[in-house]
């Protein structure tokens, strides 16, 4: 087996860093879009690679040799390097399969859990109240979408930051910020290298729904203050631990670079989207381009080699 | 930058939405008067009237007499106790974000130094906002 197959179980290692830096830079639509869309991609990349490492070690299984004619001793490569490592890719595979679907049951275990939750309460239009003084809100995405909010959330808000709040989960709903979650997600099941997307991920999401709210209730700072109040309220009272010492200003939690990024008039002061015109950033572009284009190739290429050298194997009994 | 015309042809469900709220954070019952000078966006008098009678239609509030008229107030069942298992439902999965975007995520201490200093912090924009209620205080931490 040639060494292209070995590209897109490493290429994480690159462009997750890459697209992160990437994200950072990008307006938060474009990112959770770049984000999702590299997650899916490299993990598809793994999941292929995986695959044809499984398949060349097990074509040399008598029984599947002789099931397409193969004559072994023409199938290149070495046995005793073929089989091992077919072996661990098999476990590795059969370990990414039982991942997502742990993860995908776990996801529709958590929806239904809250859904549960909101039916035993009456709704008004899309808004379901929880009767808890502990204040939180989030979206619940199905059939009707919800936004579900806490009584103590609504106590902590003033009338016209509970408007920013609505509109804010409307957005999650609206741009079914949900299914980009789960991608994520159910990639970083195949890949742990993935997880690192996450993160950045989520924080794309809260700040496109963050500034659809600001567009829709016309006020960014007003938008500011709602989610800065929010997280005030919502902050466990037993005072938060402490994060190490090295968690500084540079590395501030997300929300008060989503209240700094609100209170800036259009983006970010240090990432406005201009940027991207600046060579370094095209160049980081051009490296998670590069990345992920070049685990496609070589799982494609692997592929092609694999195909080959079948032929190769086939092409001599069939003689 | 933003064009929203204020309150103009919300739809139904997000007028709904927005009195039910009104309802469940004032400190006791409203009247249609009430609940119109606790929105966050103006509304018609009449048409908070109506939505209040829808919504006390479909068994999401509850109303009683006031002098001349009806005072409404939100129906806290006794379904507090499903909010509270499906909290400690969500908590005990060990990470919570895969299925639901929450508003906020918790605050480390320097975070919540940071957003105070940016939130408390004088500034020239946006002057004709309603008077911002103060933030929570410091001190409420035990």
């Amino acid at each position: 087996m040639i060494f292209a197959v070995w590209i897109p179980l490493l290429m994480p290692l690159l462009a997750v860093p890459a697209a992160r830096r990437l994200a950072e830079s990008l307006p938060p639509r474009a990112a959770a879009w770049l984000l999702t869309g590299c997650a899916a991609a490299l993990a598809a990349c793994t999941a292929a690679a995986l695959g044809l490492l499984l398949a060349a070690g097990a074509l040399r299984l008598p029984p599947v040799a002789a099931l397409g004619h193969l004559s072994l001793p023409l199938l290149g490569g070495e046995p005793a390097v073929t089989v091992p490592v077919a072996c661990a890719a098999g476990a590795a595979l059969a370990g990414c399969a039982a991942a997502v679907g742990r993860r995908a049951l776990r996801h529709r275990a958590e929806l239904r859990a809250a859904r549960r939750a909101a039916d035993a309460h009456t709704a008004a239009g899309d808004l379901c109240v929880l009767p808890d003084s502990a204040p939180d809100a989030y979206a619940l995405p199905g059939r009707p979408d919800r936004v579900v909010v806490t009584a103590g959330m609504l106590r902590a808000l003033p009338p016209a930051e509970r408007e920013a709040l609505f509109a804010h989960e409307r957005a999650h709903l609206a741009g079914r910020h949900h299914l980009f979650l789960l991608t994520v997600a159910l990639a970083s099941a195949c890949h742990p290298l993935l997880r690192g997307l996450r993160a950045p991920l989520a924080y794309a999401l809260e700040r496109w729904a963050d500034e659809s709210a600001a567009a829709r209730v016309g006020d960014r700072r007003l938008t500011a203050r709602a989610i800065g109040r929010a997280a005030l309220a919502a902050r466990p009272h037993e005072t938060a631990r402490h994060r190490p010492g090295m968690a500084l200003a540079a590395t501030a939690g997300p929300v008060p670079r989503r209240v700094a990024a609100l209170l800036a008039p259009a983006a970010a002061p240090g990432h406005p989207p201009i940027r991207l015109r600046s060579r370094g950033l095209r160049l980081v572009a051009a490296a998670v381009l590069a990345c992920v284009a070049c685990s496609t190739a070589a799982a494609l290429d692997a592929a092609a080699d694999l195909h080959s050298s079948v032929e190769t194997a086939q092409g001599d009994t069939g003689r | 930058m933003s064009e929203t015309p204020p309150a103009q042809r919300r739809p139904a469900g997000e007028l709904e939405a927005s009195v039910l709220a009104a309802l469940w954070s004032a400190e006791g019952p409203l009247s249609p008067a009430g609940v119109q000078s606790a929105l966050g966006t103006p509304l018609a008098r009449t048409t908070v009237t109506t939505i209040l009678t829808r919504l006390h239609g479909k068994g999401a509030v509850s109303r009683s007499r006031a002098g001349r008229g009806y005072v409404y107030s939100p129906i806290h069942d006794s379904a507090g106790l499903t909010a509270r298992r499906m909290r400690s439902e969500l908590d005990k999965q060990d990470d919570r974000g895969t299925a639901l975007a929450r508003f906020v995520s918790q605050l480390t201490t320097e975070d919540e130094r940071l957003l105070r200093s940016l939130l408390d912090e004088p500034d020239g924009a946006a002057p004709d906002g309603p008077p911002a209620a103060p933030l929570p205080g410091p001190g409420a931490a035990p």
